[in-house]
């Protein structure tokens, strides 16, 4: 399970300015605590890379000296790397529906009037507010009730669904603060409605489109428990994982997990990067 | 704000609102999305859990559309224990999450305000877990506690723990798992709750005489309220229905089953449908209770 890496980041350039006096007293104890914390935090994660590393053999659960064996034949096992790219195609393809879903409800929430808007409110909060093994029994329910198969697309029809609410939240925030003034200019240089929203709208909530993006992305990727109710026979990275720990998972599931968090963190630095950049702009500028 | 307090908060500007025919074809196709597969899917569980089983052709994992309330009763007295145990485990886990994460989400949004680079590197260490895949790092945990692993050699040679003794399969592991799964989804809200925290108030509080305990309870602990109520929504709600923890692969064993391993096992083994529809339905109410009266104390344009 993963969530608002993007948003999270995105909020620590936006909020530092509640006042700045001398602060409280600098406790040690919070100090030495904290960073305990943080790395007990990061154990698993730590464990998880360095097994990577292991030199290959049957099973991957002792420690048996460095290698980049893994690292060098990452393709040696078909059903890791028929997982993985089931994962990419199922993240990709719900990613862009449910960014597109998402935007549409956000633009709406901000932009217009209509009746209902407590009942959506809450309509795009329950699927949050539901346990993921509620919502995998009944879409699986229903599935078998209608009788229809469970494969392939219906894990992209799930995740679309449990990714839609998280992309409405990400990107209002980023409609909000949109000057209707801008897109009102627009209109009044006689551009089309189409031309508005390609040339203006759409590029300023670009990056709250991208930040939602990479949420329902990391979202569906680390899904197991709902993909694993409508499923069928299809295989994702997780529900090989959970499978594959009944016997011994293959290092090579470490190497891939390893390559999608470093490109994740190089993102997230990347974008912090970026952020701080445009603060130090904002504050030269005035 | 329960889940947008993750969310960023950018400076909004006055957005006058119109009503146009604009927005019923926005809001469409992501609402009609919605009903068919999360609103559709809900009452699917409500007339599945109702089902009966096909007597006449006695076939295993075929139900007849019925009214039998049966179910219920069945699940209750079979599972009442297990249903219990999960919300115990749950408690628990948020409780011990709150309790980890309120001082780590001081330090971040209080301590390192002055250094922003540190803040955000703890930050990003916060959500680090997130991008690594959940079963791994519950299997790493698996590994580390595993009887032949370090920590039980350790607790062993300063005699904490028999030789014969077993950590993975324990109700403590399974506490364990869930509290470390979930220390981000309460780590992030409190944070931003005393993020936006004005240290001018503890001043004032320091100005008025109080010494530093009463000032935090008096004031950081309330102000940073919103934030301490949409973390333990945020893990209580998962972790009650998770059953990776909790599972005999993972961390747990067969008497730590929770009532999403028991949901799990009813549908893929069983094939007895109705009474994985009856424990979700159950379930998703349960949760719900706690979940509207949050509703109730927060305005609705402030859930997103």
């Amino acid at each position: 399970m993963t969530m608002q890496e993007a948003a999270v980041l995105g909020r620590v350039e936006e909020s530092r300015s509640a006042g700045r006096p001398r602060g409280p007293r600098r406790n040690w104890g919070v100090v030495v605590y904290s960073i305990l914390i943080l790395a007990i935090l990061l154990i698993p994660i730590v464990y998880t890379i360095v097994f990577s590393f292991n030199i290959p053999a049957r099973t991957n659960s002792t420690w048996r000296g460095f290698s980049v064996d893994n690292w060098i034949n990452i393709f040696a096992d078909p059903r890791v790397v028929a997982a993985f790219g089931t994962s990419i195609l199922v993240g990709v393809t719900a990613t862009l529906v449910a960014a597109a879903l998402g935007t549409a409800i956000a633009i709406a929430l901000v932009r217009f009037r209509f009746r209902f808007r407590t009942g959506l409110t809450v309509l795009l909060f329950l699927p949050m507010a539901t346990p993921e093994v509620v919502l995998g029994s009944g879409l699986g329910s229903q599935l078998l009730n209608l009788g229809i198969d469970t494969g392939l697309p219906t894990i992209i029809v799930a995740h679309i669904m449990f990714c839609i609410s998280f992309v409405v939240i990400t990107v209002r925030a980023r409609v909000a603060s949109l000057d209707p003034a801008i897109e009102e200019a627009g209109r009044d240089l006689y551009a089309s409605p189409a031309q508005v929203w390609w040339r203006i709208t759409f590029p300023m909530l670009l990056p709250g489109i991208v930040a939602a993006g990479l949420l329902s992305f990391a979202l569906s990727f680390d899904d197991f428990i709902i993909t694993a109710f409508v499923s069928g026979s299809a295989e994702t990275f997780p529900k090989y994982i959970y499978t594959a720990a009944v016997r011994a998972i293959p290092a090579q599931a470490n190497v891939f997990a390893s390559i999608i968090f470093l490109l994740a963190i190089i993102l997230v630095v990347v974008q912090q990067v970026n952020a701080g950049a445009r603060r130090r702009r904002y504050a030269r500028e005035g | 704000m329960a889940f947008g307090s993750f969310g960023g908060d950018v400076v909004a500007v006055e957005q006058p609102r119109r009503s146009s025919r604009a927005a019923l074809w926005l809001l469409l196709p992501g609402v009609v999305y919605l009903a068919a597969t999360y609103l559709a899917p809900l009452v699917s569980l409500v007339i599945t859990s109702l089902k009966t089983p096909d007597l006449v052709n006695f076939d295993i994992g075929r139900y007849l559309y019925a009214f039998d309330v049966q179910n219920y009763v069945h699940v209750f007295t079979q599972y009442g224990a297990i249903i219990a145990r999960s919300f115990g485990y749950s408690a628990m886990a948020t409780v011990f999450a709150l309790l980890i994460s309120y001082p780590l989400a001081y330090f971040i949004g209080v301590t390192l305000r002055k250094y922003p680079l540190w803040q955000a590197l703890a930050l990003i260490l916060v959500i680090a877990p997130f991008f690594m895949s959940f079963l791994l790092r519950t299997l790493a945990w698996k590994a580390i506690f595993a009887d032949e692993g370090p920590v039980i050699h350790f607790l062993q040679s300063l005699s904490i723990l028999g030789p014969n003794a077993h950590l993975n399969g324990t109700p403590t592991m399974v506490i364990f798992g869930l509290t470390y799964n979930y220390i981000p989804f309460m780590a992030l809200p409190i944070y931003t709750s005393l993020e936006r925290l004005d240290l001018r108030l503890l001043e004032a509080g320091s100005d008025l005489y109080a010494n530093p305990i009463s000032t935090f309870f008096r004031v950081t602990v309330p102000l940073s309220l919103p934030g301490v109520v949409s973390g333990t929504l945020l893990v209580f709600i998962p972790a009650t229905g998770d059953y990776i923890n909790a599972s005999p692969q993972f961390l747990g064993s067969t008497q730590t089953a929770m009532v999403g391993n028991v949901i799990s096992d009813t549908y893929f083994n069983l094939l007895d449908y109705p009474s994985s529809a009856a424990l979700s339905i159950i379930l998703m109410v349960l949760i719900l209770i706690p979940v509207s009266v949050y509703l109730a104390l927060t305005k609705t344009e402030d859930l997103l």
